[in-house]
């Protein structure tokens, strides 16, 4: 009938679509987090494919550090009315309280309490058994050696030393009550293959992917977006208007834009594959000390 | 500066580009070789020649480099891959890593494995997910143990094609000699591997001879080089011509009107009207429609469905089908057993026992399992078969094994997805083997049981009592024996029909052949277990008193009979008092090194942690203990049964 075989992003579809049944199968109170970026965006349209003409059985979980880019806040809730999903939001209160945020507290402070902290909370309040990740393995060192179903302590710990053979497809759900599993099923995408996807299945994302004239400032070499009036200006900074996009969309002011035209996917997808940094030095928070990723993980993030 | 500055390339030759790389293929290989093979550092190659590196990581290599480096003031490729904190210390490498590059004509997903001996299972773990392996070879060091093993492993996991690339072939002059010579050792020595493709290539992973460009120092090599190869290397498999497969994961029920089975297709190809049957049940129907998602990168209702899709079907008729079934069509059916041989991996520091209880999950079916007997070890690094009564890491063997219920399923060569599986410990949950069926040994609906006119329940009913097994657990010592004598005559006394199965006295007859090893204690149970079950269908309350330190073996003894029918009985005198007391004198003796794997001194005791009932030996006499047991029972209804018990 067809001798050709299924193309590497229908096989990654393929793998995807599987993982999210097994939990959904698996586990008793699985939940998706949801963080609105664009691997968020591709794992919702997986799931979405997966279970359908089922609604996905899982809420989704925002971790919102009130850092958030404003154009991502009204993406999230716009997705989520036009599917018709349960969208579950927490921010850290003490953090909330405290007024943890990235320029006092420096990021490192900062990630820790408002998305570590905040992410164990979350999981702790609603008893998830389960919770799906849109990492990949190609995004950072310590994480390609991530299982897809990634064991986690009764205190969210990650021991890269410990954790469980993953053969085939044939992963292991078995958990104690309190423990964990993180689960990723996009672990074996990279960056350009979340974008080809997006551009194949048409899969809204938010808007700052795109270039547009933005006001931005120069900081340690880098473009931070004046998304409002809480970033606090240097002396001598002064936003000025650029074309510019982002690559990644963290925390605002952590996640910094790049100059660029881009301003259609083909474009982006074009940009992709010529360009010659990776997507994650966008993201300060890697820079902080060597083998940083790792220690976070370790601590619980996802 | 990040600044990323692109010319706007015209519109069609854009997404001309485009669509191509959309239809790339996906190759999965994995590497391996020896400590020091470089494979590292070929993966660093193939991702900085394919241009997978970017600026930013390569600069924090180059500032890596003169802190760990090994290659003096080059940049070492090693330190891209390598990449826990640990590992970067010690320059090894712990656990299987996932790597990604593309060419215009693939995409690659690389797994990492380690070539140290005690991480063999990752490199199974990293061959179970691939197509291809490419085993590396130092050209200065030729053939090792370590390749033979790693070819052993590449072979056992089903892969068919391989790459035998000699490395540092600088190192020995880019020597042709030295290279053939390799070539046809491995060549004699991998013949009865099954390989479908050997393709040995020389290279230099340092400087990236024959990696993506052909080499200039060995104009006597004429074949492709390692990108070359990948790229090019025919690894479609059967599958879509073999019978149809769909292992259900997930039952798919919006509302009354839609019942799908979402699963992957193993194998095989579906188009409604096919007529399909449970491979389990033998119920059959037909398949009314493949869906999938409509619209927005959807392509709706299939007219076929393949192998590797993840689809959801719907049949013509309501038939009961739940996870771990498998949907199969009617002329075409898998294997339905619950006894079959198998390869298995062992992957854990505590070994395989036979006859303990354990969890198999082999597609979406997780189902209880017990080893019933090692055939034979296979010596990974000779290949010899050896005789085994256990199995510890590392080690392969062919085992029998039977589960609780019979399973679907096909032979691994045949279909890799339906003849794997994983065994995981029942109560710790990790994973601690991996298995590839060879064949069912028989089809367990020839052996049916044997249906008996007079049932446990009239047998209990006559008796006026609901058989139970009490089972007393604890230490040497504790007081069991004394204490289920001490209920059984109670017992008795009130017209109960009784046996006691004594540890002691069991082990001078039926168990005289067993010693004190962890596997003999295992049997031991086992035997006593499957005894209490044949007693309490004779409708007997049935007394077992053995230490019985294992919970494995206990949720065994458990699980034989139905559920309320075990009485888990935990006699928690501590060790101190137990000692103390002595009443046999062994503790004495085992403390002198006389006694060997005596529970409590050398030898584990794992208390329960659901027993019905925990006993404090410390607080109350024996007299006491055995009315708290007899009164348990008349108060939970086994001690006044009418003929009208139904079981």
């Amino acid at each position: 009938m067809s001798a050709e075989p299924l193309t590497h992003l229908r096989r990654l579809e393929a793998e995807a679509i599987f993982i999210m049944r097994e939990v959904a199968a698996e586990f008793k109170n699985p939940v998706m987090m949801y963080s609105i970026g664009k691997d968020s965006s591709v794992m919702l349209h997986l799931a979405i494919k997966a279970f359908y003409p089922s609604k996905p059985p899982f809420p989704l979980l925002h971790i919102d550090t009130t850092w958030k880019f404003r154009e991502m806040i009204q993406f999230r809730d716009d997705t989520v009315k036009r599917l018709g999903l349960t969208l579950l939001k927490h921010t850290n209160p003490d953090g909330l309280r405290d007024k943890v945020n990235p320029f006092d507290h420096g990021s490192s402070v900062y990630t820790n309490i408002m998305k570590t902290d905040a992410l164990k909370q979350a999981l702790n309040d609603h008893g998830f058994d389960a919770a799906f990740g849109g990492a990949r393995r190609d995004e950072e060192k310590s994480r390609a050696k991530e299982r897809i179903f990634s064991f986690r302590t009764q205190n969210h710990g990650w021991d890269p030393k410990n954790q469980r053979p993953e053969l085939w497809n044939l992963y292991n759900a078995r958990i104690k009550p309190g423990e964990s599993i993180r689960v990723f099923p996009l672990s074996n995408w990279t960056e350009l293959d979340i974008w080809q996807y997006i551009l194949m299945e048409n899969i809204p994302i938010v808007p700052l992917y795109m270039a547009k004239t933005r006001p931005v400032v120069e900081r340690g070499g880098q473009w931070i977006m004046v998304d409002d009036d809480r970033l606090p200006l240097l002396p001598g900074e002064k936003p000025q208007m650029k074309s510019v996009r982002f690559r990644t969309l963290g925390c605002y002011p952590l996640t910094a834009a790049v100059e660029s035209e881009a301003d259609t996917l083909e474009d982006i997808v074009a940009e992709m594959l010529t360009a010659r940094t990776s997507e994650r030095s966008g993201r300060l928070i890697d820079h902080d000390e060597q083998g940083s990723m790792e220690k976070k993980k370790r601590e619980g993030y996802f | 500066m990040n600044a990323l500055t692109v010319n706007k390339l015209d519109t069609k030759a854009l997404v001309d580009y485009l669509a191509s790389h959309e239809k790339k293929s996906l190759l999965r290989f994995l590497t391996c070789g020896s400590v020091d093979d470089g494979k590292s550092t070929l993966i660093g190659r193939l991702l900085y020649d394919t241009k997978l590196i970017f600026e930013d990581q390569l600069a924090g290599i180059e500032r890596d480099s003169k802190k760990f480096g090994t290659v003096g003031e080059d940049i070492d490729l090693a330190l891209l891959v390598d990449g826990l904190q640990a590992e970067r210390e010690q320059g090894i490498t712990i656990d299987v890593a996932y790597r990604f590059f593309t060419t215009d004509k693939r995409k690659f997903i690389v797994a990492d494995t380690p070539g140290h001996e005690q991480y063999t299972r990752n490199m199974a773990t990293g061959a179970s997910n691939s197509d291809l392996a490419v085993i590396l070879i130092d050209a200065r060091k030729g053939i090792l143990t370590q390749t033979r093993r790693h070819s052993f492993i590449v072979s056992l996991l089903g892969i068919k094609h391989v790459v035998l690339a000699v490395n540092k072939i600088d190192l020995v002059g880019y020597d042709q000699a030295v290279f053939d010579q390799i070539a046809a050792d491995y060549k004699a020595f991998s013949a009865g591997f099954g390989f479908e493709t050997l393709q040995a290539i020389p290279v230099s992973a340092r400087y990236g001879d024959n990696v993506l460009e052909p080499s200039e120092s060995m104009p006597w090599y004429d074949g492709p080089t390692l990108v070359e190869h990948l790229e090019t290397v025919d690894i479609d498999s059967d599958l879509e011509n073999r019978p149809f497969r769909l292992p259900v994961q997930w039952v798919n029920r919006p509302n009354l009107n839609f019942r799908g089975f979402s699963g992957t297709i193993a194998s095989g190809t579906v188009r409604p009207g096919d007529a399909i049957v449970v491979a389990r049940t033998g119920k059959a129907s037909k398949i009314a429609r493949v869906v999938t998602m409509p619209g927005q990168g959807g392509d709706g209702d299939l007219a076929y469905g393949r192998a590797g899709q993840a689809v959801t079907v719907t049949l013509e008729d309501e038939i009961d089908i739940s996870r771990g079934d498998v949907i199969v069509p009617a002329a075409a059916r898998p294997e339905v057993s619950d006894q079959f041989q198998a390869h298995l991996i062992w992957m854990n520091e505590e070994p395989l026992l036979p006859g303990r209880p354990y969890i198999l999950k082999l597609g979406a079916k997780t189902v209880s399992a017990t080893v019933t007997a090692i055939k034979h070890k296979i010596d990974v690094n000779t290949f010899n078969e050896l005789a085994a009564k256990a199995l510890p890491l590392n080690e392969v063997a062919v085992v029998d094994i039977m589960t609780q219920e019979p399973v679907a399923f096909d032979a691994y060569s045949d279909d890799h997805a339906m003849g794997s599986f994983i065994v995981i410990d029942r109560v710790s949950n990790l994973t601690l083997g991996a298995g590839m069926i060879d064949r069912g040994l028989r089809r367990a609906t020839n052996v049916h049981w044997q249906a008996l006119d007079v049932s446990k329940a009239s047998r209990a009913g006559i008796k006026h009592q609901k058989p139970a097994v009490l089972w007393f657990t604890g230490l040497s010592g504790a007081g069991k024996s004394t204490i289920a004598n001490l209920v059984e005559k109670r017992l008795l006394s009130m017209n109960h029909h009784t046996y006691l199965l004594d540890g002691d006295n069991v082990r001078h007859g039926l168990n005289k052949d067993l010693g004190f090893s962890a596997e003999d204690r295992v049997e031991n149970i086992r035997r006593v277990a499957e005894v209490s079950r044949l007693m309490v269908d004779a409708g007997l309350v049935t007394l077992v008193s053995f230490i019985s330190p294992f919970r494995a073996e206990r949720q065994l003894a458990r699980d034989l009979v139905a559920p309320g029918e075990f009485i888990e009985i935990h006699v928690a005198t501590p060790l101190e008092v137990a000692e103390a007391r002595d009443v046999k004198g062994l503790y004495k003796k085992a403390r002198a090194g006389e006694l060997k794997n005596f529970t409590g001194i050398d030898s584990p005791y794992e208390a329960p942690d659901n027993a019905e009932l925990v006993l404090d030996t410390t607080r109350f006499s024996s007299e006491e203990l055995a009315g708290q047991i007899v009164a348990y029972m008349a108060e939970k209804g086994y001690l006044s049964f009418g003929p009208d018990y139904e079981i």
